[in-house]
C-alpha cells in the first residue's frame, strides 16, 4: 500500500486499552507532578526565573481559583466547551457519513484519496485569515477552525476502518443475504468502530485546542480571549492559571473519550486477547 | 438416488490476477441429490473452497454451471447456508452467540417469536442452549464452530455447504462435531455437502464419498459407503469394511497424485501402509 504513512494511529494505541493501568506507574505518574509543581514553585522563588514573568506555582492556582469564583470564567469557559461541542458534533457527523461513503466505495476512496491527501495537513490555524474573511469575527469562524482540524483525524479514521472489514466476515454477510443496510450497521460499522473511536479521541484533542487558539488571535470569545486579555492588562499569574485550566480540560476530554472507547469496545479487547487468529 | 437438487454440470474456475493465472478446478461435474449427505474429499490445494464458493454463489465459475432446484445458481441462493472453515472470523465477535445466529434470520423478515424460536431451537440442537448471551469469543474453537454452525441451521437451508469446519478442532471435539452433524442430518433432513481433507472424516460422514484429483482438479471418483446408516465412532472407525473403504480412498489419491507425476510409482503405494489415521495431506490449510 502506497498510503503507509496515514496508518491510523489506533494499532498504535492498542496495548494502552489492553494493559490494566497498574498501581505502581500511577504513583510514579503522581509523583512526577509533584515535583513538577515543586519546580515551578522553587524556579521563581529562588530568583533562578524572573517572577515577573514566571510567577511562583502557588501564585499561578491563587489567580486560577480567584478567578473560578467569577461568573466571567465560567461563562468563558462555557463558550469555550460551546465551541468545541458543536465543532466536534459537526466534524462527527460530516467525518463518519463520508468516511463510510468513501471507505466503501472503492472508486470514490481513490478519486479523493491524493485530495484528503492534500487538504488533511492543511494547519487549521493557516485558515485564520480566510476564516475572518468568509465569515467574519465570531463563533461561525471559531467553529470553522474547529471542523476544520477534527474532521480529518475523524474522517481518515473511519476509512480505514471501513476497509479493515474481514473478508471471511464480508462472505458470511453476503452468504446469508445481508442488505446493504444490514452490512453497514452489523458488520462495516462495528468493525470500524475502534478507528472510529480513536479518531474521536484525535478530534475531541484537537477540536479544543483550536476552539482556545480562536479566543486566542481573537476571532473568537471564551477562554482563549480571556487568556489574551489577561496577557495585555500584565495579570502575569492569571495568564498561568487560565492556560493550566485549558490543560486540566484537556486532560477531561482524554478521560472522557478514553472511556467511551473502552465502554463501546469492550468485544474488540477480549477478542483481540482470547481469539487471536 | 433420489431426486437430483444440486447440480453441478463442468464446473471450472480460473483465478486470474496480477500476471498469475490459477486453475484451481478444471472440470467438475456432479449432482446431489435431495437429502443426500455427500462428503467431497481432496488434498489441500485441490480447489475444494473454490469448488464450495462456486456452489455457494460466492465466486463465479470461469465455465460450467450450479443448478439448484432447477435454478441457475448467479448469487447466494436464498435456500443455502455455509459453515465456512474459518469460524473464528465468520462469526462477528461485537454480537452474542444469539445475535449471530438471529442475524441472518432479521434479512429472512421473520417476525420476532418466529425468530426467537428458531435460534432456541437450533442452539439446543447443537447442544449450547445454555450459553445464548456469551460472546463468541468467550468460547473454546469447538463451540464457535457449533454456533457456526446453529446459525446455519437456524436459516433452514434445503442445502447445508461445509468447507473443512472441523480442521482446526482437536481430535475429540472433532469426533463429536461429526456425530452431531450425521444427527443434525437425520433429525433435519437437510441436504449436506461436506468438504474435508480427512479420508476417515470423508469416509465415516458421507453416504457418498467424491474424490478430487490434486490440481489440476477432476473427479477420480464418486463412491458409495455402504456403511450401516447407524454410526458410531468406535465401532464404525473399527469395522473391517470402514477400513476398507478408507484404504480404497486412499489409493485413489495416491493414483491421482502419482498419474500426475511419475508413472511407474503408483503400484508401489498399498492402503496398508496407511492403516492409522490417513489424511491427504498432513497439514491442512489454515
Ligand atoms: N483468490 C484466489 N486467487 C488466486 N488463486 C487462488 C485464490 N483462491 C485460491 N487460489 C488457488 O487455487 C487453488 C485451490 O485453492 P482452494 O480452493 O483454496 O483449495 P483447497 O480448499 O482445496 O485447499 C490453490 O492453488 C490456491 O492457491
Ligand atoms: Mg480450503
Amino acid at each position: 500500500m502506497s498510503t503507509t504513512e496515514v496508518r491510523p494511529a489506533h494499532a498504535g494505541a492498542e496495548p494502552v486499552r489492553r494493559r490494566r493501568p497498574e498501581l505502581p506507574s500511577a504513583v510514579l505518574g503522581l509523583g512526577g507532578l509533584v515535583v513538577f509543581a515543586a519546580l515551578l514553585e522553587l524556579l521563581p522563588r529562588t530568583g533562578i526565573v524572573s517572577a515577573d514573568y514566571f510567577p511562583p506555582f502557588s501564585e499561578m492556582v491563587r489567580a486560577l481559583v480567584e478567578a473560578a469564583g467569577t461568573d466571567r470564567f465560567w461563562a468563558a469557559t462555557a463558550e469555550t466547551v460551546q465551541a468545541w461541542g458543536i465543532g466536534l458534533g459537526i466534524a462527527l457527523v460530516a467525518g463518519i457519513g463520508l468516511g463510510l461513503l468513501i471507505g466503501s466505495v472503492e472508486l470514490l476512496r481513490r478519486f479523493t484519496a491524493s485530495t484528503i491527501e492534500f487538504l488533511r495537513p492543511v494547519p487549521s490555524v493557516a485558515l485564520i485569515p480566510l476564516a475572518v474573511l468568509l465569515l467574519g469575527l465570531g463563533l461561525q469562524s471559531t467553529l470553522l477552525l474547529v471542523v476544520y482540524a477534527s474532521f480529518w483525524q475523524i474522517l481518515i479514521q473511519v476509512v480505514y476502518g471501513v476497509q479493515d472489514v474481514d473478508p471471511v466476515a464480508r462472505e458470511t454477510a453476503r452468504s446469508y443475504h445481508l442488505g446493504r443496510w444490514a452490512r453497514v450497521r452489523y458488520l462495516i460499522w462495528p468493525t470500524a468502530l475502534p478507528y472510529v473511536m480513536t479518531g474521536v479521541r484525535l478530534g475531541a484533542a484537537v477540536a479544543l485546542i483550536l476552539a482556545v487558539t480562536a479566543g486566542l488571535v481573537g476571532i473568537g470569545t471564551g477562554l482563549g480571549a480571556e487568556i489574551a486579555l489577561a496577557q495585555s492588562s500584565n495579570a502575569v499569574p492569571l495568564v498561568y492559571g487560565l492556560v493550566i485550566f485549558t490543560g486540566l480540560l484537556g486532560v477531561v476530554v482524554n478521560l472522557v473519550a478514553r472511556a467511551l472507547e473502552r465502554r463501546t469496545l469492550a468485544w474488540h479487547s477480549s477478542v483481540r486477547a482470547d481469539v487471536g487468529g | 438416488m433420489t431426486q437430483p437438487l444440486l447440480d453441478v454440470a463442468g464446473v471450472q474456475k480460473t483465478y486470474t490476477g496480477s500476471g498469475r493465472t490459477v486453475e484451481a478446478v478444471r472440470d467438475l461435474t456432479f449432482s446431489v441429490g435431495d437429502g443426500e449427505l455427500v462428503c467431497i474429499v481432496g488434498p489441500s490445494g485441490a480447489g475444494k473452497t473454490t469448488l464450495l464458493k462456486c456452489i455457494a454463489g460466492l465466486l463465479e465459475p470461469t465455465a460450467g454451471t450450479v443448478t439448484l432446484a432447477g435454478a441457475r445458481v448467479d448469487g447466494p441462493p436464498e435456500a443455502m447456508a455455509v459453515v465456512f472453515q474459518e469460524y473464528g472470523r465468520s462469526l462477528y465477535p461485537w454480537m452474542t452467540v444469539e445475535g449471530n445466529v438471529e442475524l441472518p434470520l432479521k434479512q429472512k423478515k421473520l417476525d420476532k417469536a418466529r425468530r426467537r424460536e428458531l435460534v432456541r431451537d437450533a442452539l439446543e440442537a447443537v447442544g449450547l442452549a445454555d450459553v445464548h448471551s456469551a460472546y463468541p469469543w468467550q468460547l473454546s474453537g469447538g463451540m464457535q464452530q457449533r454456533v457456526a454452525i446453529a446459525r446455519a441451521v437456524a436459516y433452514e437451508p434445503k442445502v447445508l455447504l461445509m468447507d473443512e469446519p472441523f480442521a482446526a478442532v482437536d481430535a475429540q471435539t472433532r469426533a463429536d462435531l461429526e456425530d452431531l452433524i450425521r444427527s443434525l442430518w437425520h433429525k433435519l433432513g437437510v441436504t449436506i455437502l461436506f468438504v474435508t481433507h480427512d479420508i476417515d472424516e470423508s469416509v465415516y460422514l458421507g453416504q457418498r464419498v467424491l474424490v478430487l484429483s490434486s490440481s489440476p482438479t477432476v473427479i477420480m471418483e464418486d463412491l458409495a459407503i455402504d456403511l450401516p446408516d447407524e454410526r458410531t465412532q468406535l465401532e464404525t472407525r473399527s469395522s473391517p469394511r470402514f477400513a476398507e473403504l478408507r484404504g480404497h480412498v486412499y489409493e485413489q489419491i495416491q493414483l491421482a497424485k502419482h498419474r500426475k507425476g511419475d508413472q511407474h510409482q503408483r503400484d508401489e503405494v498399498t492402503p496398508a501402509r496407511t492403516a492409522h489415521g490417513a489424511t491427504v495431506a498432513a497439514q491442512h490449510d489454515s
